[in-house]
């Protein structure tokens, strides 16, 4: 298996790091995988009650100059490694003003992932700053359970309002609270609701705009105002919106409650180069 | 002409009789001088950063005025590190060791109650105009006053513990291998290092390229590696550069953070003075007004470091690698694409893959050199017998303050300063450029 990658554009290696770092903040370990022309990274957090699990996909062009890897085998022809996410964002810090990110797998000791920074300085002589990264390279019969997630239909899709604002709210119910319920209608409406024995406190989000229903037989029944409500961890979704560092173009919430009274909470963000769910 | 009060006192010299007090020692307070010292200006903030650095060192501060300057000292727990930054009078304002013939002054405070007088240097910068230092002979407190704008004074009064004078012993002439650059430089170099770095390798390369890089203790029963990184910098960032490729040492990084970030305030060259592994290594700051020297113990060489070493080189899986990493900066042209591969298990049913066999660095913790384990000495490092001399370094010349105290005591306390944890196992990395 072989992956090398080179960076030399000041305004990708600083989005790459931006995406790195919120990574970093919502997991502490995750999962690169590496195709031809894609990298993505995986978090499959699946718990009793309210996991996380997370998909992010960068297209490789955009971000690389030099990208070459060979995977697992022709017909398979992907690498899947697990590693520290707080290593790779500590790693793309020193890269801040560099010339150029080189990034390769390597075998020093032990697998790891070489992120090697050029960086400027006041002499001559280049400085280069390694780091080498711990992986461990993720057998193929795990591979499955990595796959991209399947988004079913959602009962209510709706644009998010400004996530910082969002942050700020939910940072302050934080305090009250450690459960949320995200209600929204197909009006534009988002309610951002905490209930305790004292207090309930509801936040109200007004003509927020609604993105065009993908099937369009679920939607016939349905009344525009009726809320659909999820109940999350409020610490999870501050983690999501606390990582948000790219300006995202858009920023969606999907509620979906399938047939089993199962409910889930679909966070999804799009830039112009990636996108993300949560 | 009548009787005078039975406490009255006549004159002020050293000779004239004070009134006795009860619970005090009079004679040997009697003997010793006053000490002034007058502190102005932007000094005040570079004597603050200095205390600063020194409490990353240790816990108590030793302070000396010497005829050559103002003397602040401190060493480490476990006698692994020591500090000393050295004032010449012309830092000073106003400066008097000692009043004339009386014994000078040797004390010893808390580094914590001296660093509060210090600790806001944003303050110290802004509103305190002079700080004043003095010891009255007779008065048991250190007294720092600070002369605030707007009139305002702070007075602090330290009590302190007479004691001798810490003296560590070594020369940097006698040190094979220098290195000199602006701290600024090097204060970069140590940027990607991750703040909680216990300890980092300073050695040289291929092509004279200096190569930082964290170290880590192989934890055999640890299953998760942390991150390694390293940086390399090019002969032309120093202003001296003396030393042989392959030569290397570990230490602490933290405690070198000290004094670094107090060369890069004060905007001097650091000089790094070292010898083999296991040998302090010094690191020096200088100026036309002070001088600041840190002598820091580096891990030493075992006899099972030499074997690994050889057991790497033969089952390194790909010694190209090396080859290319330096001097010249990566080009993909160039790198050798078999040396990039990783042979991954193909059986399917395999936990994950670390393929090749993890080396590991040493078999278990290796007792330290010296006879004696630092915590032993620290007991018996009390004025009694070994009057807080540290225990003196192999290279044993005649350092800064006289050989005074070490004398007699240098054949019980052997070797070079061990390593702050004693029980670990001493293996140097592997060091191919």
């Amino acid at each position: 298996m072989k992956f090398r990658g080179k960076i030399v554009d000041g305004a990708c290696l600083n989005h790459f790091t931006r995406i790195s770092n919120m990574i970093a903040k919502l997991a502490k370990t995750c999962t690169l995988r590496i195709s031809p022309d894609k990298l993505n990274f995986i978090l499959c957090d699946k718990l009793a009650n309210g996991g996380v699990s997370m998909w992010c996909e960068l297209e490789q062009e955009n971000f690389f100059s030099e990208f070459q890897m060979e995977g697992f085998s022709a017909e398979n022809n992907e690498i899947y490694l697990e590693l520290t996410s707080e290593n790779l964002s500590r790693a793309l810090k020193t890269a801040q003003n560099a010339r150029a990110l080189k990034i390769k797998l390597t075998n020093k000791h032990f697998p790891c992932l070489t992120v090697s920074v050029e960086l400027f300085s006041m002499s001559s002589s280049t400085r280069i700053a390694t780091h080498d990264i711990p992986i461990k390279v993720i057998p193929r019969k795990l591979w499955k359970d990595l796959q991209e997630p399947m988004v079913p239909d959602p009962d209510v899709s709706i644009y998010l309002p400004v996530l910082k604002t969002m942050k700020s709210v939910v940072e302050k119910m934080k305090n009250i609270s450690s459960h949320l319920v995200v209600e929204a209608n197909r009006d534009g409406e988002l309610n951002l609701k905490i209930e305790t024995e004292l207090v309930c406190v509801t936040t109200h989000f007004k003509d927020l705009g609604n993105p065009p229903l993908a099937s369009e037989s679920t939607s016939q029944d349905r009344n525009p105002e009726h809320m659909a409500e999820v109940h999350i961890d409020i610490r999870k979704l501050l983690q999501f919106l606390a990582g948000q560092q790219v300006n995202p173009t858009k920023a969606l919430c999907m509620h979906r409650i399938c047939h089993s009274g199962k409910k889930t909470l679909l966070l999804r963000v799009e830039t112009n180069e990636t996108y993300k769910r949560l | 002409m009548g009787a005078e009060p039975a406490g009255a006192v006549r004159g002020k010299g050293p000779r004239a009789r004070r009134p006795r007090r009860a619970g005090q020692c009079w004679p040997w307070f009697g003997r010793r001088g006053s000490m002034k010292c007058l502190v102005t200006g932007s000094n005040v903030k570079v004597l603050g950063k200095a205390v600063h650095s020194l409490s990353r060192i240790g816990d108590e501060l030793y302070l000396e005025p010497l005829e050559d300057g103002l003397s602040l000292r401190t060493v480490n727990s476990s006698r692994s590190a020591y500090a000393c930054f050295l004032f010449a009078p012309l830092f000073f304002q106003q400066y008097q060791a000692t009043t004339p013939g009386q014994d000078l002054l040797r004390c010893k405070i808390l580094m914590k109650s001296f660093l509060s007088v210090f600790r806001s240097l944003v303050m110290l910068e802004k509103t305190v105009e002079k700080c004043c230092i003095s010891l009255n002979g007779q008065s048991s407190r250190l007294v720092v006053q600070l002369h605030c704008k707007f009139g305002v004074r702070k007075t602090h009064n330290l009590s302190f513990q007479d004691c001798e004078s810490l003296q560590a012993v070594f020369d940097p002439a006698l040190c094979p291998h220098v290195l000199r650059a602006p701290a600024r430089v090097l204060g970069e170099a140590v940027l990607p290092f991750p703040p909680a770095l216990a300890e980092v390798t300073l050695g040289i390369g291929r092509g004279c390229r200096v190569i930082l890089r964290s170290y880590h203790e192989e934890d055999a029963d640890s299953t998760v590696r942390a991150m390694v990184t390293e940086v390399c910098l090019g002969e032309e960032d120093f202003q001296q550069l003396q030393a042989q490729e392959g030569a290397a040492i570990t230490f602490c990084l933290k405690e070198f953070r000290g004094l670094l970030s107090f060369a890069e305030s004060a905007n001097l060259n650091l000089c790094i003075h070292f010898d083999a592994p296991g040998r302090p290594a010094i690191f020096t700051v200088k100026d036309s007004l002070l001088d600041g020297h840190f002598v820091l113990a580096t891990l030493s060489e075992t006899d099972s470091y030499s074997q690994d070493l050889g057991s790497l080189e033969r089952h390194r899986p790909v010694p190209q690698l090396q080859a290319h990493s330096t001097p010249h900066p990566d080009d993909f042209a160039n790198d050798d694409i078999d040396s990039y591969m990783i042979a991954m298990e193909t059986t399917i049913g395999n936990e994950g893959s670390r393929a090749l066999p993890s080396i590991s660095l040493s078999p278990g913790p290796q007792p330290p050199q010296s006879p004696g384990s630092p915590s032993e000495e620290e007991d018996e490092a009390e004025p009694s017998t070994v009057p807080g001399t540290p225990p003196p370094k192999k290279v044993g010349a005649e350092g800064e303050g006289g050989g005074g105290g070490g004398g007699g005591e240098g054949s019980r306390l052997q070797n070079s300063l061990v390593p702050s944890s004693s029980a670990r196992c001493s293996s140097a990395p592997s060091w191919p450029p």
